[in-house]
């Protein structure tokens, strides 16, 4: 299945910005972050069509992913 | 060094030294500035009046070397919000003024006549002078001349909008490199240049601040900055600043853009940390740069124009989301070029913006003319033009001068960049904060977005109210301590920082206070700030949202803010 995938921070380097990535369906967020080579517990937060989700969320077909190292601001 | 009062009446132009009242000996920073706004100014009174009084405060552990302990609070009645007010500003002000022995610096009365004046803080006490070479002047150029006739001394400064009594006006506190870190929001420059003060000298000599058991401290310490270092905001705030937000806030469907009416905005690649990470690089400017000496977080920066010049420092999210996704720029640098001007005017870099959206919603300007912005803050702002003035006087003035019924303010001040629909959370801060609408006093999005402190889903009802209650009650008392807010990122994950910076505060003084002593001190200052308010006419209705938050549902979640007065009105069942 289709899935877009966006990343950010320093998560970008020596990665991408967005890009689309094709995963067999079962996919979860955290199997994402393992095909990327991320390091799970440098993970602060993944949106799903820009809701929160967990590791362990479920990814469907045509689901835009968003993994963001643990940031913060304000 | 014994801690004293330093009063100054700009009525009869006289100063005093006093004793501290034993009322106020345990507080500092927003703590004290709360506490004696609320003994000394009649809740009732004009903010711009005689009877208003401008209280700057250090927190308890500034002065010290206590890691990111610079920060300067500035009380008063607020001339934007009619409300009590605290702004807190980096920069050295606060480390100086601690080290003159000062922990409170009030400024009452009126003087009669149309002179301006400076004051000079010391060990001494304080000095009044006639100034007339400054005024007029931006706040570059009065630290410019002050750097020639009075090298190395700290500086507090009001810019023209100031001086121009603007509801919108800062106060600016210079950072060890010349730029300017502002007590932003709710009009506090307004305040001073009511009072006829220019600007505000600090030489501290050869003052220390005393600490009652330096062993303990120099090892509390130790544990503090080694959670801040090693917390993982504290990395990417040093990277990307606090700009980092762009991103994950415009993902999330919080990004409010073009003045309120969506949730996420186009051009958000291009005005984010990542792309400004890269811009300050390509451009040999600094990504990390500290606004007072001991931050080991360092989250200003300094950000070159092409040529490789300074245009900014000190770059915030908030000043880029406003005049970024709020009025659709998506070109930094000329947000980093409104940023250096509304520097030099003294003006607020979140309600000046935000003004300019409801502006452009009124078609003063067009959406996305980053070019007008900067001209109209230069011809306009700076010379207080009639539009000058209705914009200087925040985005309320606007709504109110052009007939917008979307304002988005709460008690007249500027919302900031968070939507309150799809976070829910956040809108409940805004709704009952004692200072109107500020994310700073209850940053509900560090659990609502950022998964600090837990995770409270955005856009569900359930648990926001006890949140912000929560993160409100702590962010007064670390407001308290001179700490910078973003502490409260490793405070909220390491279990090591808080018992750290509470064995600080008990080595400075040789008391022993507890965490329970620091929720208390918490829920005192937002009881004082809240009485103050009702005493000053407000009540619970002011509590709310403008209308379109309820009414108007933001995409791409499609959501509005869906509390009901009484449900809010929880907040304070403390």
């Amino acid at each position: 299945m289709q899935v877009t995938v966006k990343l950010f921070a320093f998560f970008r380097d020596g990665r991408f910005k967005e890009e689309g990535r094709e995963y067999p369906p079962g996919t979860t967020v955290g199997d994402i972050v393992n095909s990327l080579g991320i390091v799970r517990d440098e993970v602060g937060v993944v949106l799903v069509n820009s809701r929160q989700a967990g590791l362990e969320a479920a990814v469907a077909e045509n689901d835009a992913v968003a993994i963001f190292p643990v940031i913060g601001g304000g | 060094m014994t801690e004293k009062i330093f009063r100054v009446n700009m009525t009869d132009l006289t100063t005093s030294v006093e004793d501290v009242p034993a009322a106020w000996a345990g507080h500092g920073g927003r703590g004290l500035t709360s506490t004696i706004v609320a003994a000394e100014v009649e809740p009732t009174c004009h903010p711009l009046g005689p009877k208003n009084k401008l209280v700057f405060a250090p927190g308890l552990l500034s002065g010290t070397v206590a890691a990111n302990s610079g920060r300067l609070s500035a009380g008063a009645k607020s001339p934007l919000t009619g409300t009590i007010k605290e702004a807190n500003s980096g920069g050295t002000a606060a480390q100086f003024l601690a080290r003159c022995g000062c922990k409170a610096l009030i400024i009452e009365g009126q003087p009669k006549g149309d002179g301006w004046y400076s004051l000079m803080v010391t060990p001494d006490g304080v000095t009044i002078s006639e100034e007339k070479d400054l005024i007029g002047k931006g706040n570059f150029a009065v630290a410019g001349a002050l750097e020639s006739r009075l090298p190395g001394k700290g500086l507090i400064t009001i810019g023209p909008a100031g001086e121009m009594k603007m509801a919108a006006a800062n106060i600016s506190v210079k950072d060890p490199d010349g730029g300017m870190r502002s007590n932003g929001r709710g009009g506090l420059g307004a305040v001073m240049g009511s009072k006829k003060v220019k600007f505000i000298a600090i030489d501290p000599r050869d003052g220390k601040v005393e600490i009652a058991d330096p062993e303990k401290f120099k090892e509390a310490n130790r544990t503090f900055a080694k959670a801040l270092v090693g917390h993982p905001v504290s990395k990417a705030l040093g990277q990307y600043g606090t700009n980092v937000l762009v991103n994950i806030i415009n993902e999330s469907g919080g990004l409010p853009t073009r003045n309120f009416t969506l949730g996420q905005f186009e051009g958000h690649e291009k005005i984010s940390g990542e792309t400004m990470y890269d811009t300050i690089i390509a451009r040999n400017g600094k990504p990390k740069h500290n606004c007072h000496p001991g931050c080991v977080i360092q989250c200003s920066q300094v950000y070159n124009d092409a040529s490789g010049k300074k245009i900014t420092s000190g770059f915030e999210y908030e000043s880029i989301w406003a005049m970024g996704a709020d009025c659709c720029i998506d070109n930094l640098d000329q947000i980093a070029e409104a940023d250096r001007l509304m520097d030099d005017i003294g003006i607020d870099s979140i309600e000046t913006p935000v003004a300019m959206g409801v502006a452009m919603e009124a078609g003063v300007l067009s959406f996305g003319d980053g070019s007008g912005i900067c001209r109209v803050l230069k011809e306009e702002v700076a010379k207080g033009t009639p539009l000058g003035r209705i914009i200087g006087n925040g985005a309320a003035s606007v709504g109110r001068a052009y007939g917008v019924t979307r304002v988005p303010v709460v008690k007249n001040q500027a919302i900031p960049a968070y939507d309150p629909r799809a976070i829910k959370g956040i809108g409940i801060t805004y709704a009952t904060s004692t200072q109107g609408a500020d994310h700073t006093m209850g940053y509900t999005i560090a659990t609502n977005i950022l998964g600090v402190g837990g995770k409270v889903d955005p856009l569900t009802k359930e648990g926001q109210v006890e949140l912000s209650r929560n993160l409100q009650i702590a962010t007064a008392a670390i407001d308290s301590t001179g700490m910078c807010l973003f502490i409260a990122f490793a405070a909220l994950d390491d279990q090591n920082c808080l018992p750290a910076l509470i064995e600080m505060i008990n080595a400075r003084f040789g008391i022993a206070l507890t965490g329970d002593d620091v929720v208390s001190l918490g829920q005192y200052i937002l009881k004082t700030e809240r009485a103050f308010n009702l005493a000053a006419g407000f009540t619970n209705l002011d509590d709310r949202l403008p209308d379109f938050f309820y009414t108007e549902p933001v995409a791409p979640h499609n959501v509005v803010f869906d509390f009901s007065g009484e449900e809010i009105d929880t907040f304070w069942n403390f």
